[in-house]
């Protein structure tokens, strides 16, 4: 089992002939992903890895029956991309794009909403299920392995050091999701916690967060009602205030979105926080017992 | 990117915005005319900060002939850490009351968020939260006049003050709108000779956004090696230790100056080479860490996307071509790895595959070389 992706999954690729939309495709698609499809206006009719290639959204759901779509467009047009898969029935969506001026995101996911369509990203690394053997994402396909660990993350490659790390202790994992380092993204710590609540495969969740806004502090209120053991690594405790680390999202800004908040509210709430990335592993053993 | 508050009231002046008359000043005769042009004027420090007025950066001039001293007193002090290099010359305002609005994003509820306060004049933050009213808007429907006559009306005020603090919300939502803002904020909102005027404003446009507001100058905030390294299109914040840290992705690079820190050490600065760098980004980007003069550079790498192949070599290629003249510390992981690792033995440099190894390591170096 695991959370909001599965192997039946239909993937479109929106961006498939790029650089980088084609290497994904190889690497979804060496993973075990569904992709049946890509994306990218005048090239329809042609392959990519032996994937047909369509000029737009509506004519490869009409062919393919796909539900879910992965975006790898520049940010100017992600917007334009997302509404594209949103108003032809696609109901999830990961959105790779960094950059990706916040009230197109607001549009987004306000219009997600409302379809009741899952978006996950933007600036996201996407989400592995690794029981599953299917991904809709940028991460490296070789540090994952089947497991009872949920982990949602904020950070990709600080994900991937840790999701390593739990797979070389022998923990696998059930879903990684990368919530996106922007300071609007579609999913929230607590929507995707919602949904390892409900997987019972999941045993127990890693949260990987970082200085910036109050999604830890919200998540915090959530953990009673989740009833699995949670560990939280947050990473930005040497970070200044008012400058951005790398992530749009990532600042404090007039004294919000400090470590020592979030670690506090989650601490408060039960979560077993540890505060280097190598701990994790080791703390994830013990909530499990 | 902030805007100096000059350009925020331009931009809000054109968005019907009632501001007091301003002018720019760049010498003390330049305040003299101003003066002579508007009357009474305060004389306002034009920088990146809040808190002007009580580090002395904002003073009063009555008459043209005091204006060129006022404004020589203000020119060319330093305001917190900025040097003054224009004023705002400003009508002075007989003002009655001060209160606060502003609109902004809210994150969590990824939704704009219209906040509004009787008790202006101070940090937001500082303020009770009582005397704030706050209401989310609705994207799909937008700000129209009842929207701020009714938070008006809870912040105490009626009869025209409520309609044109209605009119005022309704313009700054469009503002926030047209010019992809983070923050639009008047504060202190004055109520001068029974009208809402704007004493205060500030105005941050979103990073991401700015490709499509050629119409808005451009506005450079930081240090001179922060301005030349986000030139080569990566993210970097300069710190004051002594200890230099690359590494790819926002959250490891965060993470990896927490390590340094947790040892003992100092990070003198953060860099995010990117979750996908090639070669050749990384060795701007260590170039940059060697014109620096640190005392050790540290190297943190998971490579997921990143192969660590092309880390090697851009560390290779960095040494032969300019020469790294201070203590390495390098820890590469992930994708070709044997590869990345095999490239730095062949050149006499080990990697660690253990971060924490890695970082207690290039915290003993730096201390060795204090």
């Amino acid at each position: 089992m695991a959370i909001m992706l599965n192997r039946h999954h239909k993937i479109l690729v929106q961006g498939m002939t790029g650089n980088q939309g084609q290497f994904h495709t190889r690497q979804m698609r060496a993973y075990g992903a569904n992709v049946v499809g890509g994306i990218s206006p005048g090239k329809g009719g042609s392959e990519v890895e032996g994937v047909p290639v369509f000029n737009a959204v509506r004519d490869a759901v009409r062919e393919t029956g796909a539900d879910a779509s992965i975006v790898f467009v520049p940010a100017p047009y992600a917007k334009d991309a997302a509404f594209e898969a949103l108003e032809n029935g696609i109901r999830l969506l990961v959105m790779i794009p960094e950059h990706v001026p916040v009230q197109d995101s607001i549009a987004i996911v306000t219009r997600a909403e409302d379809l009741e369509a899952t978006v996950i990203g933007p600036n996201t690394f996407g989400i592995i299920s690794p029981g599953e053997g299917t991904k809709m994402g940028i991460m490296p396909n070789h540090i994952y392995q089947p497991g009872p660990v949920g982990v949602v993350a904020r950070s990709g490659t600080l994900s991937y050091e840790i999701a390593f790390a739990l797979t070389n202790a022998g923990l696998g994992q059930s879903t990684v999701l990368g919530m996106g380092g922007d300071p609007v993204v579609g999913q929230t710590f607590i929507s995707v916690l919602h949904h390892f609540k409900r997987d019972p495969d999941t045993r127990a969740v890693v949260m990987v967060g970082e200085i910036g806004g109050r999604a830890e502090e919200e998540a915090s209120l959530y953990l009673k009602e989740l009833g699995k053991p949670v560990v939280a690594y947050l990473a930005g405790r040497a970070s200044p205030p008012g400058k951005r680390m790398g992530h749009a999202g990532a600042i404090i800004e007039r004294g919000v979105g400090t470590l020592e908040s979030k670690e506090k509210a989650l601490t408060a709430a039960g979560a077993r926080v540890v505060t280097m990335p190598w701990q994790v592993a080791d703390a994830v053993r013990e909530v499990l017992g | 990117m902030k805007l100096y508050e000059y350009l925020a009231k331009e931009v809000l002046g054109k968005a019907g915005v009632p501001i007091p008359p301003g002018r720019l000043v760049d010498t003390p005769d330049d305040a003299r005319e101003a003066v002579a042009a508007i009357g009474p004027a305060a004389l306002k420090a034009q920088v990146l900060v809040g808190g002007r007025g009580k580090a002395g950066g904002i003073k009063f001039a009555a008459t043209p002939e005091e204006a060129p001293a006022v404004a020589a007193q203000i020119l060319g002090m330093d305001l917190k850490g900025y040097t003054v290099e224009r004023l705002y010359a400003e009508g002075k305002l007989d003002i009655e009351r001060e209160l606060y609005v502003s609109v902004t994003t809210d994150r969590g509820a990824k939704k704009p968020l219209v906040m509004a306060s009787s008790e202006g004049g101070v940090e937001i933050e500082d303020v009770d939260d009582a005397a704030i009213v706050r209401r989310h808007v609705d994207p799909r429907v937008g700000v129209m006049p009842y929207f701020g006559k009714e938070m008006a009306y809870d912040l105490g005020l009626d009869g025209s003050l409520a309609r044109e603090f209605g009119a005022l919300v309704e313009k700054l939502y469009g503002v926030y709108q047209q010019y992809d803002a983070e923050l639009v904020e008047i504060n202190p909102l004055a109520v001068a000779g029974g009208h809402l005027v704007a004493a205060d404003a500030r105005l941050n446009i979103d990073d991401s956004a700015l490709y499509r507001h050629q119409e808005l100058p451009r506005v450079d905030e930081g240090t001179p090696i922060e301005l030349k390294v986000r030139d080569l299109g990566l993210a970097f914040v300069e710190l004051d230790g002594d200890i230099a840290i690359m590494a790819n992705g926002a959250g490891m690079a965060m993470a990896t100056l927490d390590a340094v820190q947790h040892f003992g050490g100092r990070p003198k600065n953060f860099l995010d080479a990117g979750g996908g760098a090639s070669v050749e980004p990384t060795a701007e980007a260590l170039g940059v860490l060697v014109s620096m003069n640190p005392r050790v550079i540290f190297v943190n790498i998971f490579g997921g996307i990143t192969r660590c192949d092309d880390v090697a070599k851009a560390i290779l290629q960095v040494r032969e071509s300019r020469g790294i003249p201070v203590p390495l510390v390098v820890r590469l992981v992930g994708t070709n790895e044997q590869a990345g690792v095999a490239l730095l033995a062949q050149a006499g440099i080990s990697a660690y595959s253990e971060m924490a190894q890695a970082a207690q390591e290039a915290v003993r170096l730096a201390e060795e070389g204090r």
